[in-house]
């Protein structure tokens, strides 16, 4: 397990999604707001099995933050990869942390 | 099993609803089912027959559904009419020599046009206005002719007159009574009726008995008419509206009773003297009476079938009450209208000036309703009959009831002193209680219970009582109901639209902070996206905006299910020059794109990396094409047939307009998709009325029609407005646009819209084309203000290295997303499923 750099801070547009790959792996990152807060899950929605999550939009539900897969509208819980509509389609997550401007990722 | 034969004479209206309510309610296969049809068509709508003039078909009268004979094994006779009933045998014999034995016998014959016996008045070029052929024959006199009478000023005369006047002649009533539609009017209904119509060109002639008809004999036209009282008048062609009698002769062959009046003679079941033998609608007579209506009909239809069936079931009489439209005049007509009950007593409301009347009639003790006559505002029309038929109390104040609205709140009817039983829609015979168990199996808004129920979609009268009955069974389930946007707006789409446009808000922050709370949702971000792009035509990838906005609004692409994205330059009305093909043709093969014209008359590339998107674009765009928004909620394209440029029968250029109106409203964010099309004449090639908007060329300009769909749930477009010039055209076209941009629910189709709309079609027609609301000014400025802030949104990104950025898959790589794996098919290509993939290893170099 290493933490992974993969891009500055201000590449992610607040309130959006990137994806970034790491290893051999597609992560989105996600920024909920204009801050230092950031979610790390697995690119892939298990539902379609295409690499689009990154793409979704980032949505409340709940009290908590979501993902919704843009295919087709699934969601997915940005701080450990649970999906609402069912958990047996939840995905990994990964732990994600901002040092300096730096976004890393654990891998 | 043996099959029970039925033999059904006539496929009239009637008729027909025998036939649909005998395989709904049975099992079509326990039957062995004939009709004759002895006009050369079978079934169509012969109450909206006047329509067929406003540039109507027959196939858009015709009440078959498509395969409905075939699916039901039903053998259809077009053509033949039975001459013979043999009820010893139980065989009846046919014009064209066929003898059907029957086990039952349905007589379904209606009426005929009765003609007095008037001199002249069965000369060959008398007409009559009953069926299609009719018309026809009306439609071809009137070509060399520039004036036309009807005699007869009741309902079908008036009818007849409207149809005249649509074929361009001067028109004329010819009235024995001293008011129109006496037997459904009271005098001062009658007058203000008349001066509806004569303020619309139509000349009203009562108190005239027509004594002599003198063919060719006329100086100013071909014919006269010459009057009792010495008078006279010229008409080139003459229609006879003198009333019906039931089609009864097979009958009074066939040893059957017929009334004294005329009709066969049925009992509460329909059943003739002849207890295998039934008659229903126009034909049959119950207690000495016939009915001119087209309810009862369905009614007697409806009994016919649960007897046959085994079920309980009778006629006990109808409600003559109508609601109607004549020459654009609403008219409704409610149980005893003219007070003819003794001792009863009435209340007016007359208004010169809208040209408004209305009228209620309640009993001595001022306790019941017992008829209404409404001229020029039939709002109240289901309200007051629910009243009548069901005999609820009448308010302290009855007047209340027919004062306009400034005067006060009206006293509701209160739905709950409704039986379960009291039928609210006539038209489809649906009763309160079909209505509170559709409310309790989930359909909670007035859409969803037209489409579970059929209820309030024929004549639309009893909408508003529908909403009032589903809003009480809410109530009583304890369901609440809100038609929030989501959990963070406790708002309707349409409410946050006006809010965001009064208060200025141009961000989704600013909306969420004044109007709603929390973070946003899958359903409020691209909503409030869509309503910030149609208020104030602000590009929808400004920075603020991106994050609202789906992916296909993000990438400019729709995305498909791999991940990738198609490409979809506009082809304004599906033009395309030899140039641009190859462009096209370039991109593609440079890409591997796989390339199909796509339903809306374009050429689709799919397939695109996303990362390839803005090189793309850009060839394209050097190419001169610009984005065609196929992504976006908006106007996706405007379907054309070829038209009067090149086609031999089209009457105006469809493609130019097309084209023009693609321009005219290309990147307008609409509340959902829109889809137009336009016909360059009525063989109608561009499909228009399945579309949002669909426009059909007529001689006189264009007919303009509305809320129609396709796909999942395919609608017919109504007329908004006939033979419009183009400017005219545009501008009710702009206000249409605006009014749904500001008043339609999230993802709502105009088709559903529409349904969703109390008062339906002409409710909105009053809005854009009468402008009843006085918002018509607004609208077509509002909509001029975002027309002009049009840009291609794609060499808008491609001009911003900002948002160029974004496009690469990988924030930190330069490579492909490797799951985006294609197989070959067709000469082409397509994605590969999950078991076709390859693993394709790429690393990331960090």
């Amino acid at each position: 397990m290493n933490w992974n750099t993969v891009c500055d801070l201000n590449a992610i547009f607040p309130g959006t999604g990137v994806c970034a790959l790491v290893g051999e792996r597609q992560v989105a990152i996600f920024r909920p707001y204009a801050d230092e807060q950031v979610f790390a899950l697995d690119n892939i929605d298990p539902f379609a099995g295409a690499s689009v999550l990154s793409r979704g939009l980032t949505v409340e539900h709940d009290g908590e933050l979501w993902v919704a897969s843009p295919l087709k509208k699934q969601r997915f819980r940005l701080r450990d990869g649970v999906c609402y509509e069912s958990s047996e389609r939840s995905i990994e997550s990964f732990a994600v942390r901002v040092v300096g401007q730096q976004v890393e990722v654990q891998i | 099993m043996t099959k029970t034969r039925i033999v059904v004479v006539g496929n009239g209206m009637v008729g027909h609803r025998f036939l649909e309510e005998l395989c709904d309610k049975g099992n079509a296969a326990d039957f062995d089912i004939t009709v004759l049809c002895a006009e050369s068509r079978t079934a169509y709508d012969r109450v909206h027959l006047s329509s067929y003039f406003s540039h109507h078909t027959d196939e858009d009268l015709s009440l078959v559904k498509p395969g409905f004979f075939e699916k039901n094994g039903i053998k259809v006779c077009v053509g033949e009419a039975v001459k013979h009933i043999d009820s010893a045998q139980k065989v009846v014999l046919t014009n064209k020599g066929q003898s059907l034995a029957y086990d039952k016998l349905v007589l379904a014959t209606g009426s005929y046009p009765w003609v007095p016996p008037i001199q002249g008045s069965a000369h060959h070029e008398c007409f009559v206005y009953r069926t299609i052929d009719d018309l026809d024959a009306i439609e071809d006199a009137a070509k060399s002719a520039k004036s036309g009478v009807v005699i007869g000023g009741g309902l079908l005369g008036l009818e007849a007159a409207g149809a005249l006047k649509a074929l361009g002649l001067a028109t004329h009533v010819v009235e024995y009574a001293p008011v129109l539609m006496a037997e459904q009017l009271d005098r001062m209904g009658g007058e203000m009726l008349r001066r509806k119509i004569t303020a619309m060109g139509v000349t009203v002639h009562t108190g005239k008995n027509t004594s002599d008809i003198q063919m060719h004999g006329g100086q100013h036209a071909a014919h006269r008419l010459v009057f009792a009282d010495g008078s006279h008048l010229d008409a080139d062609v003459i229609v006879f509206s003198t009333g019906i009698r039931p089609q009864d002769n097979l009958a009074r062959y066939g040893q059957l009773e017929v009334a004294e009046r005329g009709g066969v003679v049925i009992n509460d079941h329909c059943q003739t003297s002849n207890a295998d033998i039934y008659a229903v609608g126009e034909c049959a007579a119950w207690q000495g009476q016939y009915f001119g209506l087209v309810a009862p009909g369905y009614k007697m239809a409806q009994v016919a079938v649960d007897h046959l069936l085994g079920r309980d079931n009778a006629f006990t009489g109808a409600d003559m009450s109508a609601k109607l439209k004549l020459l654009g005049v609403s008219v409704g007509s409610i149980g005893d209208a003219q007070g003819r009950t003794p001792g009863c007593h009435s209340y007016v409301f007359q208004d010169d000036q809208a040209g408004i009347y209305k009228k209620i009639v309640v009993s001595q003790d001022g306790s019941v309703l017992l008829g209404a006559v409404l001229i020029g505002d039939v709002d109240d029309y289901g309200q007051l009959l629910q009243m009548m038929l069901n005999a609820m109390p009448v308010p302290e104040h009855p007047d209340a009831l027919i004062l306009p609205a400034y005067a006060g709140a009206k006293p509701a009817l209160g739905v709950d002193a409704l039986p379960a039983s009291a039928v609210i829609c006539s038209c489809f015979d649906v009763s309160k209680q079909k209505i509170a168990d559709a409310v309790a199996a989930g359909h909670h808004t007035l859409a969803a219970i037209k489409a579970e129920t059929g209820a309030g979609t024929g004549c639309g009268g009893c909408v508003p009582l529908i909403s009032q009955v589903l809003n009480a069974e809410l109530a009583r389930n304890g369901v609440e109901v809100k038609n929030h946007l989501c959990a963070h707006f406790p708002h309707s789409r349409q409410d946050l639209y006006h809010l965001i446009k009064v208060a200025g808000v141009k961000t989704f922050d600013e909306a969420i902070a004044q109007f709603g709370h929390g973070y946003g949702c899958e359903t409020c971000k691209p909503t409030i996206g869509s309503i910030l792009a149609s208020a104030w035509g602000d590009y929808v990838l400004s920075p603020a905006n991106t994050p609202l906005q789906d992916t296909n609004d993000v990438f400019l692409g729709n995305m498909q299910k791999d991940g990738t994205y198609s490409v979809i330059p506009r082809m304004a009305g599906g033009e395309v020059t030899p140039e641009g093909l190859m462009a096209l043709a370039a991109v593609a093969k440079d890409y591997g794109l796989y390339t199909k014209v796509t339903g809306a008359q374009r050429i689709g590339l799919f397939g695109a990396h996303k990362g390839d998107l803005p090189v793309i674009w850009s060839r394209l765009i050097d190419a001169g094409f610009e984005t065609g928004q196929a992504y976006a909620k908006s106007l996706r394209m405007v379907k054309t047939c070829v038209g009067s440029t090149w086609c031999r029968f089209g009457v105006q250029d469809s493609v130019g307009l097309g084209v023009d109106l693609e321009h005219r409203y290309k990147g307008i964010r609409t509340p959902h998709k829109m889809k137009f099309g336009v016909s360059g004449c009525t063989r109608e090639c561009a499909e228009a009325q399945g579309k949002d908007v669909g426009i059909i060329a007529t001689d006189a300009g264009w007919n303009l029609y509305v809320c129609g769909n396709g796909g999942m749930k395919p609608r017919h477009a109504d007329l908004l407005a006939s033979d419009l010039d183009r400017e005219t055209l545009l501008r009710y076209l702009d206000r249409f646009m605006m009014f749904y941009v500001t008043t339609a629910d999230k993802l709502q189709r105009t088709a559903s819209w529409l349904l969703s709309m109390e008062g339906g079609v002409d409710y909105l027609r009053s809005v854009i084309v009468d402008d009843k609301l006085g918002i018509a000014e607004q609208l077509e400025s509002d909509l001029a203000t975002i027309r002009n802030q049009y840009q291609c949104e794609w060499q808008a990104t491609l001009s911003d290295a900002d948002q160029l950025a974004r496009f690469s898959h990988f924030i930190n790589s330069e490579a492909h997303d490797p799951n985006v794996q294609f197989v070959p098919v067709r000469e082409q290509v397509r994605p590969a499923q999950l078991n076709e993939r390859k693993v394709i290893a790429i690393k990331a170099i960090i």
